[in-house]
């Protein structure tokens, strides 16, 4: 059954998902392909024909200072929690393997809480915690003796804006990372750790020399996926902005398209950001599917 | 990494201290969703006073009656609802054609279709919301529960076909051949034999659509513009977006946000296991 070839049924046994898949995704893309290069601003939006204009939309796009103040941020936003997230979960999963079950099953369940909660829900929770007059942040910090956090407003500054949102995507991320690495961690061989502990290896050495190869294809691979995940990272900062945050100096990737698409009506330089960001995610997702391959064949 | 054996053998202060650090880290995790749970049963009196009450004690139903009953909540309650399940029964339908065609046929094309869904899996959704925008409101779909259900079930299909593709093929074809001997055609051996041994990841796909389609946040925002189409999550968003100019009245935005996170922490908290293990059982090669 397996080996039939030159059937038509498995076709179309696939034909509905490539449909929808052409029909949702497929045209979207070439739509933006096909825009990226127009004119396409308000007046197109009233049904003027769009003009053809090349490569001036991305052009414009390579001369405009304010993309790439949204390119750089949007990375080095990405980078830096992309590796806190796994620092910090990869962490706490070696914690979780060195700790009695009691305490271990407790920060699972956490772990599993944090995880659970659905996006929005959990952003109102945090716009709560950090609120300017009654959040529960402001209030510990002057518990603390921190006065100066009285009624300070979190969000209506850049740097302070994108320390609470690096703390929200944080997370949010943790538990997905310190669960699948923790995974990783109980199939290293406990007598390998046995046999490095009786030549003489400190409990570091033997984390740095026996574990840390043996679970570096499940980091590199959690690593990557983040760096994904948060290059397109669009709800929590969306939300943020919603609950009061200086909109033009806090916009990344997805955020800076949403406000030129919906916002500006400026289809034609929001399809070319959008097709920059496909083909960095793309570029980046290679690797990853690459080796998602190399298992299947 | 010493096993709790090697801590019976000579007990160490060190592995107390890790313990009490583990509890830490799990207060700091569970806080948020703990502080929503507590804020929702608490009167907006004791919310604005100028120290936090830390227990709901003296606390009452009163935030979330006052959200059940609110005509928006019962108005995205109902949008939510219809999309998440259209999404639920077109994913799997459309999915479960796909991972069959992928895990018992060999035939041209199977590499790139393979290919194709992990790739586009991973495209992002901003990258894409503009255009989608864009075909929405040429074919008129802008605010429509089918538009917004199409280009949903179009985002979980990739994985989901991915995911039953390792559940199909954990079933093995000689079973199917064996009940065909005994008679059976090959519809009824499919449906008599295999569609029962499928239950757990067809189980385990729809659980994952669910949580995907319920919690999205997105798409939903670029397509569903009009105020009575709001799905939940839009719904919550307009809490946030009213904190920003007027006092708030937060119990009862937590009391709307455990209404929509609760059902989801206690589905995932169930399934959690079958999922995972579903998703090591995908891991098997098709």
């Amino acid at each position: 059954m397996s080996t039939r070839r030159g059937s038509r049924l498995p076709l179309l046994l696939i034909a509905p998902s490539v449909v929808v898949l052409v029909a949702a995704l497929g045209y979207p893309v070439a739509w933006q392909v096909r825009t990226s290069f127009q004119h396409f601003g308000l007046r197109q939006q009233f049904g003027q024909p769009p003009d053809w204009v090349g490569l001036d939309n991305y052009r414009a796009l390579l001369r405009d200072p304010q993309l790439w103040t949204v390119v750089v941020r949007s990375i080095a936003f990405c980078i830096v929690c992309a590796f806190a997230t796994v620092a910090i979960g990869g962490a706490i999963a070696v914690l979780m393997k060195r700790v009695a079950a009691v305490p271990r099953v407790i920060l699972q369940v956490a772990l599993l809480l944090a995880w659970a909660m659905p996006v929005v829900a959990a952003m109102t929770v945090w716009v709560w915690i950090v609120d300017w007059r009654r959040g529960i942040l402001n209030w510990l910090l002057v518990k603390v003796g921190i006065d100066g956090a009285a009624g300070h407003n979190w969000l209506a500054e850049p740097a302070s804006f994108f320390a609470v949102a690096a703390v929200i995507v944080v997370w949010m991320s943790v538990p997905f990372v310190a669960l699948s690495v923790y995974a990783g961690l109980t199939q290293v061989p406990q007598e390998v750790l046995e046999a490095a502990e009786l030549d003489g290896a400190s409990g570091l050495q033997r984390l740095r020399f026996v574990v840390m190869p043996l679970i570096a294809p499940v980091l590199s691979i959690v690593l990557l996926l983040q760096i994904i995940w948060d290059l397109r990272v669009f709800t929590q900062i969306k939300l943020l902005q919603d609950a009061g945050g200086v909109v033009n100096e806090t916009n990344l990737l997805g955020t800076y398209i949403y406000q030129l698409g919906t916002g500006r009506g400026d289809f034609g330089t929001a399809s070319a950001v959008s097709i920059f960001m496909l083909v960095l995610t793309v570029v980046l997702s290679w690797y990853y599917v690459r080796s998602l391959m190399k298992e299947e064949s | 990494m010493t096993g709790p054996s090697a801590t019976r053998r000579r007990p160490r202060p060190a592995s107390v201290a890790l313990g009490a650090l583990a509890i830490v880290l799990a207060l700091v995790w569970a806080f948020p969703v703990y502080w929503m749970l507590n804020s929702a049963f608490l009167p907006n009196v004791v919310l604005q006073s100028t120290s936090p009450t830390f227990l709901p004690f003296g606390g009452s139903l009163d935030n979330l009656r006052h959200v059940v009953t609110d005509d928006h909540f019962t108005s995205a309650l109902l949008i939510s609802l219809a999309v998440t399940l259209l999404t639920v029964v077109a994913a799997l339908f459309i999915a479960f054609l796909g991972a069959l065609a992928v895990s018992r046929f060999r035939f041209r094309g199977r590499k790139s279709f393979v290919l194709a869904l992990l790739l586009i899996q991973m495209l992002p959704a901003e990258g894409l919301f503009i255009a989608q925008y864009k075909m929405m409101s040429t074919v008129g779909m802008l605010n429509s529960v089918v538009g917004l259900t199409v280009l949903y079930t179009a985002a979980v299909v990739p994985f989901t076909v991915w995911m039953l593709r390792g559940f199909v093929a954990g079933v093995p074809v000689d079973l199917e051949e064996a009940a065909m001997v005994d008679g059976l055609s090959r519809t009824q051996a499919f449906l008599r034999i295999t569609f029962p041994l499928l239950a757990p990841g067809l189980v385990a796909s729809a659980v994952y659509v669910f949580l995907q389609a319920w919690n999205e946040f997105t798409i939903a925002l670029v397509i569903m513009t009009d105020e009575q189409s709001r799905t939940l999550p839009l719904w919550l968003r307009g809490f946030i977006q009213a904190s920003a100019s007027r006092e708030t009245d937060w119990g009862q935005v937590m009391a709307a946000s455990t209404l929509v996170a609760v059902p989801v922490i206690v589905f995932f908290l169930i399934v959690q296991g079958r999922m995972s293990s579903g998703l090591v059982g995908g891991a098997v090669k098709g």
